[in-house]
């Protein structure tokens, strides 16, 4: 059925990635479409994101994501504006407690500025420094202070982007792991368990599987290495922090940091741990214990009894060490590949570039007359007035039924995630589009009541409900059916 | 309860009639006579002699039912029954559907066991 | 918008807001219930088991049967009521605002409030059990809900985690269900919920209960496969080489439960470090005419006991309206309470010293079982003014003192006094 449709450009890859080129090219006349293996966008590296927006000092000048971080810093200003996703620019403090680490600021701020980030800044006052974060250790020297850092959520402004593109006329298909590429006269033939999808063009923003994808068109030059880092998230209101605060930096990362979220939560993470398995976002006791400790040199009165969720991702870490951006030797192929922090700040300018090698490639790139670059902010229960709340009701009572209690999320709020363009079909697309089940319950009390919405709306049984997708089932089976089996077992079945 | 291995002491009772958890412990003489030992009030005595010769249990679980605000309908019974016919009084139970609306006390299921013990309803339930 | 006024406006209909609000419309005042879920009794309707009520009725009733028996007083009184409906914000002068569908935002305007929002259950990522994040993870009163009123079962072979009451409770029905309950897991050295629920949930059934062990690794990506557990020293340190892996396709979590103060809290009341709101003597919050009572102000561990503090706070809101309500009384000394050795949390957090005071109770949890001890309070000077006997305490059960208070030397002008349990010397006699 969809195998006749011949597409301008697939993008393999639903992240932050992924969803950002689609969003930059739907305002052009081109015919797309976006294949995710999972059963939602946004829940690869995407959702275990520390969500920092970096100033762009850190990396080195020989590295082409020095120059896509700090460009891209810049382009979040605007995005934020027309696709209303969270995002604040608090401001970074890079921490120093040891002489020496001083010098290393001044050395960073100095190239940073020389390379246009903005308002970079050393304080050495260290009252100053604790007025501006009272909750960092008194030990601190100084600090170089990069006030266009900012905090963002991430698989919030994943799905901004995804449901703008599709808006403009990208479809989006989930569950289709890519299994097989053919490649011949200008066609890429692509095949997943479910479908088979053909293209002219291929971008290939697969993130930690980018590199399986490369080679099943026979373009072996470059690995993924899986690199885990495990979060621990406090309930909002224990610890209420101003500033993203990174330690001086090492070689593996930008060492383990203590930061808000957008939401008010405090979150301590990520270690840096490379290991073989590709799937394997578990959290280990040892990594644990580690990010706390490193977390605890720069905020010693973390609130450890109000940690609500541990969780891991995996950064794909390429063997260049630096982005790959790459119109290969393949015409009309693209690998986006080896996205790591600064990926995320950096998403905006990825899609520039690759919107170059587009034209490059000689893609017509003719602008949509109705070209639409707004995405309207999410109605939130907790944002309205009593006024505005009174009417919103009147004109639709499901703003009245709240569903979570920890977070105060409507039965509306959960309709509009279920309903939106690429909207939630799992209990986790719920939960990471309007926060359902977030809160410090984790979902104790609405999740029955989700279960049921979800169930409703995509008319499928309660029981085949599932957290993300295939094989993840919330319930076995119905109450009682284990005693009929045994009766069934025994003959005495009415 | 517990099997004990020791010649005499033919079973160890935990009783729970209050939080002190005195261990009783069960002998059986040639004549096949049994005593009681360890026990510290009367209750316990009657409790863990209950427990030998007949043990007991109230059982609670729930039991379908239509036309009503939900899929199910809590129930227990009416006085204990004999703890090894509780999985076929399950299976009976699992077996049943009633009809809403139920009152708190209705009888649903007569005779459960052949016991003389009845499964009623826990609460009330409306129609839908 | 629907303006309602009324005496006492409760917050919540389980086992305290149900017996609270009765206790206030039958001293004659006006009461309005107000109730998150689709029907009256709370939590209580799920808890299918008997073992309710033998203080408050002297008999072993069900949950939903004890609920029942203050529903229909509830209807006798002709207590108004409102269901679906959730109050979002106690604002300035003990105002309040709720949704419903039906009726949207409404305004109730009460003279004195009661709280009675219960609890919720402590979660994974409050315990920080490392490893995956797959399907077939549950809190045990999740379950208890899904498998006795939604009407599904979580998996066929299951993991507790936890020997809190609810935890045992859940093994014996998901066994009475036709699943397998593996283990109960227990990092204490000993079980945290009641002897009698130990002997006829778990041992009844042979599930196996396993002291000082603690899960450590959740494992399979999609659904749960199952779980390593691990011993741990008193410390809760890990003992290596201790591993043992349990297959199971769910895991239920009974690691504790946690007062629900957001309304409270985002009032502005104090909320004490154990998550109830600070108290004093007669169950009031910090913010004047606003009572607490049941779980939300300290987890109980019998429904009988939550009935009678929310009785106390009914009267005491009743009291309130029609002494305090709107009047200047001169301020009363108040005495704070200081939890001491071997005690975990003492309420109420301070005495009000009035004229009318005759009882006051006092209610608290050690933190390690102990045999033969004396629960002592002393005054700031260490002098002990008030002591009990007790054969034996467990942080499982509530200590309950009734001190009558012409029977104390207290000193009205002392600061603060201390509640300690220390061990006895002398052989108890009893």
């Amino acid at each position: 059925m969809l195998s006749s449709e011949i597409y301008d450009i697939i993008i393999i890859g639903g992240g932050v990635i992924g969803c950002n080129i689609a969003r930059a090219l739907s305002k052009y006349n081109l015919k797309i479409c976006l294949l995710e293996k999972n059963a939602d966008i946004a829940m690869g590296t995407t959702k275990a994101n520390s969500g920092v927006i970096h100033a762009g000092y850190s990396a080195e000048r020989q590295y082409i994501k020095r120059n896509l971080c700090i460009r891209g810093n810049k382009l979040y200003t605007q995005a934020a504006k027309e696709l209303n996703f969270p995002f604040k620019r608090i401001g970074s403090f890079v921490v120093a407690f040891e002489v020496e680490e001083i010098k290393l600021l001044e050395e960073l701020r100095k190239k940073g500025i020389e390379d246009g980030v903005l308002d970079l800044e050393l304080i050495l006052d260290k009252q100053k420094i604790l007025k501006m974060e009272p909750h960092l250790s008194e030990d601190v020297i100084g600090v170089l202070h990069a006030p266009s850092a900012g905090i963002v959520s991430p698989y919030e402004m994943t799905f901004a982007l995804a449901e703008n593109a599709a808006i403009n006329g990208v479809k989006f298909f989930r569950n289709q792991e890519v299994i097989k590429i053919d490649h011949s006269e200008y066609t890429f033939k692509i095949t997943t368990p479910r479908n088979e999808f053909k293209c002219s063009n291929l971008i290939n923003c697969a993130g930690l599987y980018s590199a399986k994808i490369s080679k099943m068109l026979g373009l072996d030059y470059f690995d993924i290495t899986p690199r885990k880092g495990e979060y621990i998230l406090f309930d909002r209101n224990s610890i209420q922090l101003n500033k993203i605060l990174f330690p001086t930096q090492t070689k593996l990362s930008k060492g383990i940091l203590v930061c808000p979220t957008f939401h008010g939560n405090a979150f301590v993470g990520p270690n840096a741990q490379n290991i073989n398995d590709l799937e394997d976002t578990s959290t280990t006791t040892a990594g644990l214990k580690e990010i706390l400790e490193g977390a605890r040199k720069l905020v010693p009165n973390l609130p450890l009894r109000a940690s609500i969720q541990n969780f891991a991702g995996l950064r794909a870490v390429s063997n260049t060490y630096d982005f790959i951006i790459d119109n290969t030797e393949i015409y009309g192929f693209i690998n986006v590949a080896g996205i790591l922090s600064p990926g995320l700040t950096s998403s905006f300018a990825i899609a520039e570039k690759v919107i170059d090698i587009l034209e490059l490639l000689g893609v017509e790139l003719k602008l949509k007359d109705n070209y639409n670059p707004y995405r309207p902010k999410p109605e939130r229960f907790t944002d309205f007035s009593k006024k505005q709340l009174e009417k919103k009701i009147k004109e639709d009572s499901s703003w009245g039924r709240i569903i979570c209690r920890c977070e105060k999320i409507s039965e509306r709020e959960i309709l509009n995630a279920i309903q939106a363009p690429v909207g939630a079909t799992t209990l986790d697309g719920v939960k990471f589009r309007c926060r359902a089940g977030m809160g410090r319950c984790q979902a104790g009390f609405c999740r029955p009541r989700v279960m049921e919405i979800l169930s409703n709306e995509l008319n499928i049984p309660y029981q085949a409900i599932t957290k993300k997708g295939e094989d993840t089932n919330i319930l076995i089976a119905k109450t009682k059916d284990l005693l009929l089996t045994q009766l069934l077992e025994k003959g005495n079945l009415k | 309860m517990k099997e004990c291995e020791d010649t005499g002491i033919i079973k160890t009772i935990r009783c729970i009639v209050c939080p002190t958890g005195c261990l009783i412990e069960v002998r059986e003489d040639i004549e096949g006579k049994n005593t009681f030992q360890g026990y510290t009030c009367k209750r316990g005595l009657e409790y863990a002699q209950q427990e030998f010769f007949e043990p007991k249990r109230i059982m609670t679980t729930t039991i379908k039912i239509d036309n009503a605000i939900h899929p199910l309908l809590p129930v227990r019974s009416n006085k204990p029954l004999l703890k090894e016919k509780l999985n076929e009084a399950f299976q009976i139970i699992a077996n049943t559907t009633i009809k809403a609306p139920v009152k708190m006390g209705d009888i649903l299921i007569k005779n459960i066991t052949n016991e003389d013990v009845n499964i009623i309803a826990s609460r009330d339930m409306e129609k839908k | 918008m629907n303006t309602y006024k009324t005496d006492v406006a409760v917050i919540g209909s389980g086992a305290a807001g149900l017996a609270a609000a009765i206790e206030v419309k039958k001293a004659g005042l006006e009461v309005l219930l107000l109730e998150r879920g689709i029907e009256l009794g709370g939590i209580l309707m799920q808890c299918i088991h008997n073992g309710f009520g033998i203080k408050e009725f002297d008999k072993e009733l069900t949950g939903p049967e004890y609920a029942q028996l203050f529903i229909d007083q509830v209807n006798q009184l002709q207590i108004p009521y409102k269901l679906d409906t959730m109050v979002i914000e106690i604002a300035f002068d003990n105002k309040l605002y709720a949704v419903n569908k039906n009726e949207g935002l409404i305004e109730i305007i009460p003279k004195a409030i009661i709280l009675a929002m219960g609890c919720r259950e402590r979660t994974r990522g409050a315990i920080n059990v490392p490893g995956f994040r797959p399907a077939g993870i549950f809190t045990a009163g999740q379950v208890q809900r899904f498998v006795n009123i939604e009407g599904y079962l979580p998996g066929k072979t299951i993991v507790i985690l936890g020997s809190g009451d609810i935890g045992m409770i859940m093994a014996r029905r998901l066994t009475w269900e036709g699943c397998k309950v593996k283990a109960v897991v227990e990092i204490q050295p000993y079980v945290s919920g009641l002897l009698r629920n130990e002997v006829q949930c778990l041992e009844d059934y042979n599930i196996p209960l396993i002291t000082s062990y603690t899960v450590t690794k959740i494992h399979g990506k999609d659904r749960l496969k199952g779980v390593t557990i691990e011993a741990v020293t008193k410390d809760y340190d890990r003992i290596i080489g201790t591993e043992r892996f349990i297959e199971c396709d769910a895991l239920l979590l009974s690691v504790g439960l946690i007062p629900e103060n957001e309304l409270t809290r985002d009032a502005g009341a104090e909320i004490s470090s154990m998550g109830g709101p600070v108290i004093n003597n007669n169950l009031e919050t910090t913010l004047e005419g606003v009572f607490a009572c049941g779980n939300v102000l300290q987890v109980h561990d019998l429904v009988d006991l939550v009935t009678a503090e929310a009785k106390r706070a009914g009267k005491n809101a009743v009291d309130y309206i029609n002494t305090r309500y709107k009047k200047k009384l001169k301020t009363i000394q108040s005495i704070c309470l200081f939890p001491g050795n071997n005690v975990n949390y003492v309420k109420p957090d301070n005495i009000s010293l009035s004229e009318n005071i005759h009882d006051i109770i006092i209610n608290l949890r050690v933190k390690n079982p102990d045999r033969r001890v004396q629960i002592n309070i002393k005054d700031d000077t260490n002098r002990i003014i008030y002591k009990k006997k007790k054969s034996y305490v467990i942080p499982s059960e509530m200590i309950e003192l009734n001190i009558k208070i012409n029977e104390i030397d207290l000193n009205p002008n002392c600061n603060g006094l201390i509640i300690e349990v220390i061990p006895l010397l002398e052989p108890l006699i009893e």
